[in-house]
């Protein structure tokens, strides 16, 4: 345990150290690439609660990030600029959504529970396309980011600091939630249903609070976001991206705490070298990704643990 | 068990670090050109980048005097990805200019992008008019013209040869909006329906059903690039062709007319260029370009070649001064090179004066199939918006 | 709102269904019988697509393109089968989902590396880029009328090998219960390959169809493959005639919900909203039937299992 905090803390503390070196380098852009990294892991941590700890394999989860940057650029659009009130709206906007979601997804299971989450995005992106006033297909750029008073978000250092300590904050928070008696009986649905069933509480309600909570916490990733590309735009919403996160979680390892953020470091580095070696790096990332799945199932976190659940 | 995460997320740093590359000492010009080189509409870029690259030869392989290092993006049509590219273009490879784009709506998304940045865009097609009137930019120029333009000239074109039972059909988007807009500047009579699809569509069937449920006396048509293809092609093979005479902007074109072959013949078109004009510089633009790409060169070309032609003029007035920002903005407001449209003035928005022209396509005597200018419609036509702009 | 355009409408929304359709076969058949999951079903369609017009400008010949195409695609099925498919069925799945994303990643950039990114333009053979007149006065595409034929035909062939033959005993019985026909001595590795080969046939027909209707481009495949999964699952998993009835309904559906959703509403609220929300509501319309199937009739509408 006490080596885990450790290593979390030097993992901190060299994220923390980033920005002035590249600044000093002359590379403004892998500062922007690293932050993106943490938002998107941020998105990454909540898929792992329902994926990785709920055993719920949801194909849509990138509608939370649609939900959280069109709440920032909707509000925007009316002349609220209060950051707080962005966040607080993208999150309970999310939650919404994922409550509406999951109670009618969760009641069914395998393949039909993949559709029908993916289906359910793909309503919330063609909507985004035919709602012509926030900019339809098009999308829309931000009339201004978030303001959250503390953090100047147009300050790329200041944004970077913002979205690494949101990042080590939803690990901390998803950690104690999972260890947690609620994220007990959730990892017991999971292994157990019948057994979960027998002992006398029912899945459900466990499930669906869940899949709300990750709901929110990707609403938040996704008005970090908006911020971030200081945009917004329907193709945050589709299936690739919502398969994208997917992939963070696996290549990182399901069900462990380190993970999500290990898998979006390691995606979107390797797709950021890839590119820089060809234009046709993907036909060397897809065969990876299958064999990842194949032969790498724990994910690098498997490397140094044992899965938490 | 924290050496090892230390080693990790050492690596990961060095791998961030190992591919950004070295700071050149040697002066060059860097120039970002953003286009469509994916999809339906990825044979647009094509046809620009091959002129772009033209342009650099003629200049023998410098633009003002200097080397030269161009970075293409493809924006796949899309606003975000045309963004993101800018952005990428901006800090990753910190290039002096961006030019391209192709679509309205991309371009209204870059040009915040690039000014913000105070760096010079040059737009080589999209003609968005918020960018001509209040949006415009002292750091954005034009060297194709406002969307507006082309179809006022078929308006008036559509209204002088007594036309009036119209039925309109463009994509969904800033462009599509525009052009109609133009179109009823000039055209008087009267608009059966106006039938807006999604941008980058491919199958138009449904709406050619509907088209033909209201029976109208002619139909306009804006569809640009792989759009303009299947669209003349399905309203060929809906048995429509011929039956209906169709007006188009931006629709038959070098690049549609190989692809759908004699579903062009006869369709008139309104246009500020084409090979055939006579001047000059499109003279051996046209010869070398066949040399060099075995075939027609496009409008999108030409305005691109016009675009590279723009920024070496910039560049020599500063004499390399890439700092000069502002010297670089005054000389290009000159228009001080050879256009390809031969020679025009830039209006106080920044976006040319110039003539527009009247074009049909037709079959020559060899089977080959080109368009042909008929006759001037606009002289130094200059665009509806530049009023609402507040430079000077 | 007339009747012949109604019924020039109703033939777009067949012709749109009948290639949802071909694709739909192979996918609910892999899903029923070895329940792989398998997104790279759009890549096959893009590989059929490729492969017949790279083999048409070869021949110079379309229904020569069209064969070797047909024929180049089921052994693309095949290998894909062996090599990556083969691994997946024990697993669950999300594993399938992300392996078979990795496969179009791939299928994609290859197809984009040989032929490049830019679209490419096919066009119907001479015999069949006409129009042919219908009996309500109107004229209609010749080649998407030989697209309804084609695609019905191909259903009842289907029909008939699923229904009357051996192998379509074998592919009932698989998947109902396949761990039944394993232990019966069946050679299930066989089948699954034969299957698979052919449900790859049927993706690649449905793109070398479609070919001259929208572009032949990377990525073409992703643009239909959501929708021939709502088809699977309204349908039900592993029943060809859902699979047919399911891509009908759906291609209908779809195609009348873009024609008249937005007149009709405007009919009824104001035309400037009817505007917004017509369009909207028409492009979400299948996504919604898919949720009220699954609520009313989990098992989709003709479940094979049971």
């Amino acid at each position: 345990m006490k080596a885990r905090l450790i290593s979390w803390i030097v993992a901190a503390v060299l994220l923390a150290a980033l920005p002035p070196l590249l600044l000093a380098l002359g590379q403004p852009f892998y500062l922007d690439l690293v932050r993106r990294i943490m938002i998107l892991a941020i998105a990454a941590i909540s898929l792992n609660l329902i994926l990785g700890y709920g055993g719920m394999v949801s194909f849509g989860h990138a509608a939370y990030i649609g939900v959280g940057a069109y709440a920032v650029g909707i509000l925007g659009f009316y002349g609220f600029f209060n950051g707080w009130l962005h966040i607080l709206v993208a999150m309970a906007a999310s939650a919404l959504v994922a409550l509406a979601i999951g109670a009618v997804s969760i009641r069914t299971s395998g393949i039909y529970f993949i559709m029908i989450t993916l289906a359910f995005t793909q309503m919330l992106y063609y909507l985004g396309i035919s709602v012509a006033e926030f900019g339809g297909d098009d999308g829309m750029r931000l009339k201004q980011r978030s303001q959250l008073g503390i953090v100047d978000l147009n300050d790329p250092v200041q944004f970077y600091y913002l979205a690494l300590v949101l990042m080590l904050l939803s690990v901390f928070l998803i950690h104690k939630l999972i260890n947690s008696r609620f994220g007990m009986a959730l990892r017991a649905c999971r292994s157990n249903e019948a057994r979960s069933r027998a002992i006398g509480f029912s899945p459900y309600p466990y499930r669906l609070a869940a899949f709300v909570i990750a709901g929110a916490l990707c609403g938040l990733a996704g008005a970090l976001y908006g911020n971030h590309i200081n945009y917004i735009t329907p193709s945050l919403m589709t299936w690739e991206q919502s398969g994208d996160l997917m992939f963070m979680v696996i290549l990182g390892g399901m069900a462990t705490t380190a993970g999500p953020v290990l898998g979006a470091f390691a995606l979107l580095i390797v797709e950021e070298v890839l590119k820089g070696w060809t234009e046709h790096w993907q036909v060397l990332m897809g065969p990876l990704l299958i064999l990842s799945v194949l032969f790498f199932r724990r994910g690098l976190a498997g490397i140094f643990y044992k899965p938490d659940a | 068990m924290n050496r090892t995460i230390r080693t990790i997320v050492a690596a990961v740093a060095t791998a961030v670090f190992a591919f950004s590359a070295p700071v050149s000492a040697q002066q060059k010009v860097k120039i970002g050109f953003i286009s469509t080189f994916s999809g339906p509409q990825g044979v647009m870029g094509q046809y620009m980048k091959e002129s772009v690259e033209l342009a650099i030869e003629h200049l023998g392989g410098k633009v003002g005097g200097l080397p030269v290092e161009m970075f293409y993006g493809d924006d796949q049509f899309k606003t975000d990805v045309g963004v993101q590219v800018a952005e990428e273009m901006l800090k990753k490879n910190q290039v002096d200019f961006v030019a391209g784009i192709i679509w309205s709506n991309v371009m209204m998304a870059v040009v915040p992008v690039v000014t913000g940045a105070n760096k010079i865009m040059v737009g080589t097609n999209a003609g968005a008019s918020p960018l001509a009137g209040k949006d415009c930019n002292r750091l954005y120029f034009s060297t194709s013209w406002n969307n507006d333009q082309t179809p006022e000239a078929m308006g008036k074109f559509l209204t002088d040869s007594g036309v009036n039972d119209l039925y309109v059909m463009a994509p969904n988007y800033q462009a599509g909006k525009d052009m109609v807009a133009g179109l009823k500047r000039y055209y008087k009579g009267r608009i059966v329906d106006e039938v807006y699809t999604k941008p980058g569509q491919q199958d138009y069937q449904a709406e050619i059903s509907a088209l033909r449920a209201k029976s109208p006396k002619a139909v306009f048509a804006f569809y640009p690039g792989g759009m303009g293809i299947q669209f003349l092609k399905q309203y060929d093979q809906a048995g429509l062709r011929g039956q209906l005479p169709l007006y188009t902007v931006y629709t038959v074109d070098e690049i549609s007319i190989p692809a759908v072959k004699d579903a062009a013949v006869g369709i008139y078109e309104t246009r500020y260029w084409s090979p055939d004009l006579k001047n000059a510089p499109t003279q051996k633009f046209v010869a070398d370009y066949k040399k060099k790409y075995g075939k027609l060169p496009v409008f999108y070309g030409a305005q691109s070649y016009d675009g590279i032609m723009l920024i070496d003029s910039a560049v020599r007035a500063v004499k390399g001064n890439l700092k000069d920002v502002d010297g670089m903005v005054k000389a290009m407001e000159k228009a001080d090179f050879k256009s390809l449209r031969g020679p025009f003035t830039f209006n106080v928005n920044h976006h040319p004066i110039q003539n527009f022209y009247l074009l049909k396509t037709e079959k020559l005597s060899n089977g080959d199939i080109e368009m042909r200018i008929q006759k001037t419609i606009f002289e130094k036509h200059k665009d509806s918006y530049f009023q609402d702009c507040k430079m000077k | 709102m007339t009747f012949s355009l109604v019924f020039e409408q109703l033939l777009n929304g067949l012709q749109f269904g009948v290639t949802l359709f071909l694709m739909a076969a192979g996918l609910t058949l892999v899903l029923g019988i070895m329940n792989v999951v398998n997104l790279a079903h759009g890549s096959l369609y893009m590989v059929g697509a490729y492969l017949a017009l790279a083999a048409a400008q070869w021949t110079g010949s379309y229904l020569l393109g069209a064969a070797l195409g047909l024929f180049g695609t089921l052994v693309v099925g095949m290998g894909v089968e062996v090599v990556v498919l083969r691994t997946l069925y024990d697993r669950d799945h999300l594993d399938q989902v992300l392996a078979t994303f990795g496969l179009i990643l791939f299928f994609n950039e290859l197809i984009a590396i040989v032929w490049g990114r830019a679209s490419l333009f096919a066009s119907p053979p001479s015999w069949l880029s006409g129009h042919i007149d219908l009996f309500t006065g109107s004229r209609y595409p010749a080649y998407r009328a030989a697209i309804i034929l084609v695609g019905l035909v191909t259903a009842l062939i289907l029909w008939y090998v699923v229904t009357r033959t051996r192998l379509g005993m074998l592919i009932r019985a698989g998947a109902s219960n396949r761990t039944m026909v394993a232990a019966l001595g069946v050679n299930i590795r066989l089948l699954y390959t034969v299957v698979f080969g052919f449900g790859a046939a049927l993706a690649g027909l449905a793109g070398l169809m479609a070919g001259p209707i929208y572009n032949v481009q990377p990525g073409m495949g992703e643009l239909v493959l959501i929708q021939v999964f709502v088809v699977v699952v309204i349908g039900g998993i592993g029943s060809i005639r859902g699979a047919l009835v399911g891509a009908i309904i759906v291609g209908i559906v779809d195609t009348l919900g873009r024609a008249f959703l937005k007149p009709l509403m405007a009919t009824i609220i104001s035309a400037p909203a009817a505007e917004s929300a017509g369009p909207a509501l028409a492009s979400m319309l299948i996504y919604l039937l898919m949720a009220v199937v699954l609520a009313i009739r989990p098992q989709g509408l003709f479940p094979a299992r049971g």
